[in-house]
Parts: C-alpha cells; structure tokens; sequence
C-alpha cells in the first residue's frame, strides 16, 4: 500500500509560520525513492529545529548510508516550531519527512539522534504530532520502532518508557544490521510482531531494549539491581566501534540546504576518538579508541565534497584535531591545494599550544583568516589538574601572546563552572588569567588594539565519565560565581575593556544534569514537562526552568527521590548507576580510580604517547589505536576549466 | 590579495520558483546561487577589497512563498561563456524547483535590467472559491478609485492606495488550479501591477478585495509572477531580455 505525501495540506498551513522553507526539503543531496519499490524505511530525526538538525553530521552519514542500499529508503524528520505544530494539529496534519512529506508513522524506524538530551521534550512532541502512542507499550504493529542514537542513548534510561531500542556508538554499521534484521522478519511475514522484532535487534548484544530489562530499587531510592526479564537477552549492551574511517568516507554528497543553517561548510571528521583524558568530557570517554582517517582520505574527501557541494567553508572536524598525527602536512597541503581560490580552511582548535596557531597560520594563507578559540576549560592550575587539562599559566599566555604576535586581533578562551572541588578562587582565576593575557599581549604587540574573550558554560556531569559520581553545583552557587567572575574582570577598567564576556546560567545546566544521569523514574519527569508544554529546551526563549522544577517536585516524592537527590549528590563507589548495564568499554573500576586521582590533583597521560592505561576499552571492545603517519603527501589539485554541464551527474 | 580579474562578460538570466521551492526567499536563493555558480564551475568576477563578493545583481524579488515564473538576475564574468551552455549548467546545479529558463549576453549600453522592469503579471489561484464571487470583488475593485489598505513594512505600518498601480485585474474563465491543489471551487485572477513606491504586493491587492468586498479566502491564496517588464500601452508585458536578444540577432552573433 503506498504512502501519500502530505505536502497539499501542509502547503496550506506554510504561508502562516516563520522560515517555510525548513520544511518543504528539496536540499542538494535529498533523496526521494518510490516508497513500494523499497522495503526497509527509516525516517531519521534530529530532535532539534532544521536549522541547527540539517547540519548534523551523524545524520547526513546514516541517511546516505542507508539510501545507498538499493531496497531502503531514509527520509529525514525535523522539530516543528510551535506555530506550525499548532497549526498541524489544528488541521490534521502528521509529523511528515521534509524529502517527500511522507507521514512519520508510516515508516517502519524512526530513528533519533541525540547529541544532547535537550531534544527528549521534542521527540515526544514528534511522535504526537506522528500519531505514534508515547508509550512504547502502547505501539503495535503499525507503529515504526522507536530508535535512539547518538551520545545521549549512552544513558538512555530517561526515555525507557518512550524509545523501543536504542544503539550505543557508530552508527554506520548499526544502521545496516538492524535494516537487515527487519528486512529479514518481514519477508517471514512478520512472525512474532513487534515483540519478536525486538527480541531479534536485543540478541545481537549491541541493541538494547529497554522492556526486556527490570530495574529494582532499595528503599532509599537507589538502584538495586537492573537485570533482563527474560532469558535470551544479554546481560551487557555493547556500544558499537567502526574501525577504519577510510572505509567509510561520508558524507560524500553532503545536504546542502536552501534555508539558511548554524553551519554551511563542508565538515570531514579527521579522526574519531581522543584519549586526552580530559575528566569532564563524555565524547572522549565514550568514543574510545583514536581512529584517524589518512590525509589522503580526508584531502580527496575535501575535493568531492566541495564539488558536489559549492560550498566554500571547510571545517577539519574532531574532538582535538591539532592531534592527528599527519596534521602538519595536511595542513599545509590543503592550504597549498586551495591557496588561489576563495574557500576557507578552519581547525576546531582548542589545543592550548604554539602548533595550533601554525597551522591555523597555514591554513588562512589564502587571506581566509579563521578565528582562534582555546580551551583551558578550568582557571587555576589546581582545577586543571582536576579536570585532567594539562596546560600551565604559561603555555596559555605565551600561545596566546604568539597568537597577537602573528597577526590575530582576537582569540576566544572557553572555561566551565561548577567543575568538582571547585571554589570560587578558582572561577576567579580565569579573570586574573585574561588580565594577564591582555597585558602581555599589549607588551609583545606595542598596541592596545587587541582582544580576547571569555566564554563560560556551567559543567554538567555526563555517564561513563570520571564525574559521574561528582555531584554538581546548584544554580544559585554557579550563578553567583559567574558575577564575581564579571567584577574580576572588570576590576581593572583598561583590561576589562579589552576582555569580552559570554556565560550561560546555571539553571538549564541543572536540568541538562537531571537528564543526562537521570533513571527511568525521570521519565515521569519530562514527559509532566511536556504535558505542560515544555519544548525545545535548547533554546532560551523556550526553556521554562520553573517548569522543569515544578514538574520534578508533582513527579518524583511518590518514588522517594527528588531534582536535587538526581543533581547535587554525589554519588558512592557501589552505587548501581542506571547505565552500568550499558557497556561503553570503559572499565567502571578504571572510572573510579581516576575520579579518585582527580580528587587527588593527579594527572593522567594520553596512551598514544605513553603506555596504555588500561582504561579497559580496546581489550573489552576488540578494538585498537588507528593512526598514522602515512607518509603519505597531498598532492596539488589541477584546475579544471569550463562550465561543468550535466553529463550523468545530477540524481535528486 | 592581488586585483580581481576584471569583467568581461555580462549574462542576464530568467529563473523561476516552483512548487515547494517558492517557499524560498531572497535571501535563500541568493546563497544557493551562489554555490550553483561554484558547482558549476562559472568563471564569476568578483568585486575589489577585503572580502570580495561575487558580481551578482537581482531585479526585484518576488516574495517568500509566491511562485515565480520571471525572476532576473544579472552576473558578470571574467570569462566568456556560451549562455545557452550556462543555463544549462546553473540549471543542473541548482534544485528542481529553482529553474534557470533563459539566459542571454547583456549588450553594452542597451541599459540595466532595472530599466526594463516597470510592472509585473501575477495570477492569484483562490481556492474554494466560487469564480462568480471572485468577479464581483474585483469588479468592486476595479469601480473604486482608491482603495486604503494597510501592511508592515520596514518603516512600520503604513497605508497607501491599492488601486491606482493596478493596470489589468480579471477572473479568467480557466476553471480548476493548474497547479492541482485542492478540487474545485478555485477562481483564477490574472493581474498586472504597475512598480510603485512602496511596492504594491499581490497581498496588498488581495486586502483591497476584502475591503472593498469582504472577500475573505478559506485557505491562503496561491500567487505565481507570470511576467515581468516593461508595459506597453497594449497591457503587454515585454521580457526585459529581448532587447538583448534582439540587439544580439542585429550584430549577428
């Protein structure tokens, strides 16, 4: 039976809302297929607005993936603003896909990438504007399977009640074996339902269904144990690793957007993984090990990938990209490749060191100045060594004082607040650090004419993380210390005028905490939050911090629990987490004894330079460290003239 | 940065928006163009200084949301280009729905697209409503000498006479949408309005039928430009691009 666009009622409903053109597609790189000449369906959602869900690279590279698959098709779903949500509901109209405005719940997986837990809200929205039930034990065989990925599903014990399945890690692969699994079960016929279905993506120990697992609590409201409630599925969930990114070199044709988007660059992943060892940071935790992709892999990526998309930023993306081990050539040799033409070259770069800024300094050789951004994230050596940060006073003011020297105006320095064992000295040694940093800038440059600015989020503790036991600072703490962080730096007028100042409150922080190491009992939490209409929690004007606190305090008393009980406690060593089921690799002792090293200022080495630590991940994961050099050198680009006319090209 | 290469070639093109795409606006289309102009591979010239800008010059914009079969642009070039081959080109690159219809070499001294342009052909497609009501509302219109109506504009609310830049404002007898949106009822209106300050939108007009008839449409209207240029005495609407064309077939080229 085939499937209608909805595209002529929405039409209608179009002219009334803000930015149309972020639902009507259309998108260089879109694809549409015949909905009956397929057989396995995803419609893949970035639980976000379009703008900020287009340019996400997990979806772009899952979408084309799977549309490479001759019988399946994927479609992409968006967060629908609440002008337009109001209007659909008003008029009947279904959450639909922006490629051929097929209605959500005809498609057999709804998959959701979670970069962060501020799109739970909008996933519940979605499945109600798709007529999908909110409960997955409510959803029947009509129903897609409700799938979660991305790094929030690394707990995704909050949304239990709501997801059907959800995949820790990559999701390359995944993608392609639950496609098979459900190509497999319908061609039977569908035997066994939805439950059987399930049951199939549960055996291959690396699909977690959270119905299949009870979770039992103590009287004091901790976790007693969480253990499957049927026999033939795993104890464990394994997080999923695709090793050897040259083998996988998407996206190859990007989506590039009409509307317009927080990015518009061609993004290359240069490696996945770090082993920096930064305490606070769940991406380099649970995307164990380093995988680098080679600089000719990433140099004729660059190449296609500009081609087929006109675009003219490039940005060489991954969590510490100054540590690729072919960096300096790649550098220089895409700066070499794009030296006469207009496209600009930029490095994420927050590694707080001289080689940073050559090869920021190498790749603006084509008059493309990109801005300078460091991350001390911590402003006294003491919570650096906390955090496991390994930079000194020194090496910041002299990288930044290089910075000024070799021509930049400006440079950005990022910091948290609220980390562990933090005291208000050390926030407000971030400002005496910039004041420094000001001063020996002038003194190096003989001008005045220079910048720098201070950019400050409070810390939310993340699972399979060191801090995951950490408790976090209240609102009103954080808050204050952001205050007395603006009168340091503006203690000194000269100074302060020369420091620019960006902080986010501590409220939504809370809230993010709440989620991110909550237990299925915080289901109860966000879906009382939607039902009072709480949506889009990442964006300010729409984050009600009442609501969320409001709707904790009607929810959580009948489990003997509370916000703060989820929040500011910490945590003790035989504590049952709610994701100890889920295996990330990382051995839970491991993460103990460097939450106790951090207590105790000591520092941890990166173990593609120093012995392996033994943070469990390669042996329990049968992975290994994948880096270079190759050796190998990019080589220069000819120029090709004349009007590229359509020969075969084109396929929309 | 050295100089720029200078511009040796001037190609003024019609390009249309269609179908969803017509939810483009201005804005958006000007980034798409400008990455179809990369993708393909059209030797554009840019301007001088700090950050150079390709040389790109649109005549007025249809709004977000209206179709649009008479959109123009001009690009000048540091090369010279066959223009049949660069519509072809910019048509592939850009998305279906985003059409490049026509292209020709601009000539030297024949005067700007602008110049060219002084009035725009719109059909508004109304539906579920009966084309008899239509015809009553814009014969109301029509009697009336001035017709008040009211929009936001960047200054803030101002009213000005819909009327007057109306030249030409008819119910077709074509019956049902060619657009295949809802079954009938649709009335189809035909209107030519004449470039005025502050510009008069088919909006605008659509308000002087409410008030001057109180026609209310159910659903949002569905407005296409047909036509821009200049207006002959006739009520033609002459293709801004013909003079080049023309100049063009004299020189033999």
């Amino acid at each position: 039976m085939s499937v209608q666009s909805v595209f002529p009622q929405l039409e209608q409903l179009l002219p009334r809302v803000s930015k149309p053109i972020q639902y009507v597609g259309g998108e260089l790189g879109a694809v549409v297929k015949d909905w009956d000449s397929t057989t396995v369906r995803w419609a893949l959602m970035y639980p976000d607005a379009y703008e900020v869900g287009l340019p996400n690279q997990g979806v772009q590279i899952l979408y084309e993936v799977l549309n490479e698959q001759e019988d399946v098709l994927a479609e992409r779903t968006y967060a629908i603003w609440p002008d337009l949500e109001a209007l659909m509901k008003e008029n009947g109209v279904p959450q639909f896909t922006v490629d051929a405005h097929r209605p959500v719940k005809a498609f057999d997986v709804l998959g959701l990438s979670f970069a962060t837990e501020l799109g739970y809200t909008n996933m519940l929205s979605a499945l109600d504007l798709a007529g999908i039930p909110l409960d997955s034990a409510e959803r029947g065989i009509d129903d897609p399977i409700v799938l979660a990925g991305g790094h929030a599903s690394f707990n995704p014990e909050p949304i239990a009640d709501f997801i059907d399945a959800a995949v820790l890690g990559d999701g390359e692969e995944a993608v392609l074996e639950i496609t098979g699994i459900i190509r497999e079960w319908k061609a039977e016929g569908c035997p066994g339902g939805r439950d059987e279905l399930l049951l199939r993506l549960a055996r291959t120990e690396s699909i977690y269904v959270p119905r299949f697992y009870d979770v039992d609590y103590l009287p004091d409201g901790r976790i007693q144990r969480v253990v499957p409630n049927r026999p033939d599925v795993p104890f464990r969930v394994n997080k999923r690793t695709t090793m050897d990114l040259d083998a996988w070199p998407y996206p190859k044709k990007p989506l590039v957007p009409l509307a317009e988007t927080v990015h518009e660059r061609y993004a290359v992943e240069i490696f996945r993984g770090c082993t920096r060892g930064c305490r606070f940071c769940q991406a380099g935790m649970i995307t164990r090990p380093v995988r680098e992709r080679s600089i000719t892999t990433v140099g004729q990526m660059i190449k296609e990938g500009l081609e087929y998309s006109g675009y003219s930023e490039v940005g060489l993306l991954s969590l510490s990209s100054a540590d690729h081990s072919e960096i300096g050539d790649m550098c220089s040799g895409l700066a070499e490749q794009y030296a006469d033409t207009n496209v600009s070259l930029s490095l994420p770069s927050t590694r707080v060191d001289a080689f940073n800024i050559d090869l920021a300094q190498e790749l603006s050789r084509n008059g493309r100045r990109t801005g300078l951004t460091f991350a001390p994230e911590g402003g006294s050596e003491r919570i650096r060594k906390v955090i496991n940060k390994m930079v000194t006073e020194e090496d910041l003011i002299r990288t930044v004082v290089t910075a000024y020297t070799n021509g930049w105006r400006s440079v950005k320095l990022y910091f948290m607040c609220g980390l562990p064992t933090e005291t208000d000295d050390d926030v407000l040694q971030i400002g005496r650090m910039a004041h420094e940093v000001i001063k020996a800038g002038r003194l190096a440059t003989g001008t005045k004419d220079i910048k720098c600015t201070v950019s400050i989020g409070a810390f939310v503790p993340k699972p399979h993380t060191p801090f995951q036991w950490a408790a976090m600072e209240r609102p009103e703490v954080i808050d204050n210390r952001l205050r007395m962080l603006k009168q340091e730096i503006n203690s000194d007028r000269s100074l302060g005028r020369a420091i620019g100042y960006r902080y986010h409150d501590g409220e939504p922080s809370l809230i993010e905490g709440l989620l991110s190491r909550g237990d299925r009992r915080v289901g109860k939490v966000i879906r009382r939050a939607w039902d009072k209409g709480q949506r889009f929690d990442g964006w300010s004007e729409h984050f009600s911090y009442a609501r969320w606190v409001d709707s904790a305090a009607e929810v959580l008393p009948e489990f003997g629990v509370d916000l703060d009980w989820f929040t500011t406690r910490e945590r003790e060593q035989l504590e049952v987490l709610p994701w100890d089921h889920l295996d990330s690799g990382l051995d839970k002792d491991w993460l103990w004894q460097d939450w106790m090293d951090s207590k105790s200022e000591f520092e941890q080495d990166d173990c593609r330079w120093t012995p392996c630590f033994d943070c469990g991940v390669c042996p329990s994961m049968d992975t290994e460290i994948q880096i270079g050099p190759t050796g190998k050198k990019l080589l220069p680009l000819t120029p090709v003239a004349g009007l590229r006319t359509p020969a075969a090209a084109h396929t929309h | 940065m050295g100089g720029q290469a200078p511009v040796v070639q001037r190609i003024r093109l019609r390009y249309a928006k269609r179908g969803p795409l017509r939810f483009t606006s201005h804005r958006d289309f000007a980034r798409a163009f400008e990455r179809a102009l990369k993708r393909a591979g059209v030797p554009i010239a840019f301007s001088q200084g700090f950050t150079p800008h390709p040389k790109i010059s649109y005549a007025s914009a249809a709004p977000t949301g209206v179709g649009s079969e008479a959109e123009y642009l001009e690009i000048g070039l540091q090369t010279v280009v066959d223009a049949a081959q660069l519509r072809v080109a910019l048509d592939a690159a850009l998305s279906p729905g985003l059409d490049v219809l026509d292209a020709v070499v601009a000539t030297e001294g024949g005067g700007s697209l602008a110049d060219r342009i002084d009035a725009s052909k719109w059909r508004i497609e109304l539906p579920q409503v009966e084309t008899q009501v239509a015809a009553e509302a814009v014969a109301a219109f029509l009697a009336t000498e001035e017709v008040l109506v009211e929009r936001m504009t960047k200054q803030g609310k101002r009213e000005f006479d819909a009327r007057n830049p109306v030249a030409f404002f008819t119910v077709t007898n074509e019956s049902g949408a060619p657009s295949g949106a809802n079954a009938a009822p649709c009335a189809i209106i035909d209107l030519v309005v004449r470039q005025v300050t502050p510009a008069v939108r088919p909006d605008d007009v659509m308000s002087g039928l409410r008030v001057v008839a109180g026609l209310e449409p159910p659903v949002p209207p569905r407005v296409t430009r047909l036509a821009q240029g200049s207006l002959t005495s006739q009520g033609e609407i002459v293709d801004p691009l013909d003079a080049d064309r023309e100049d063009a077939t004299i020189g033999g080229r």
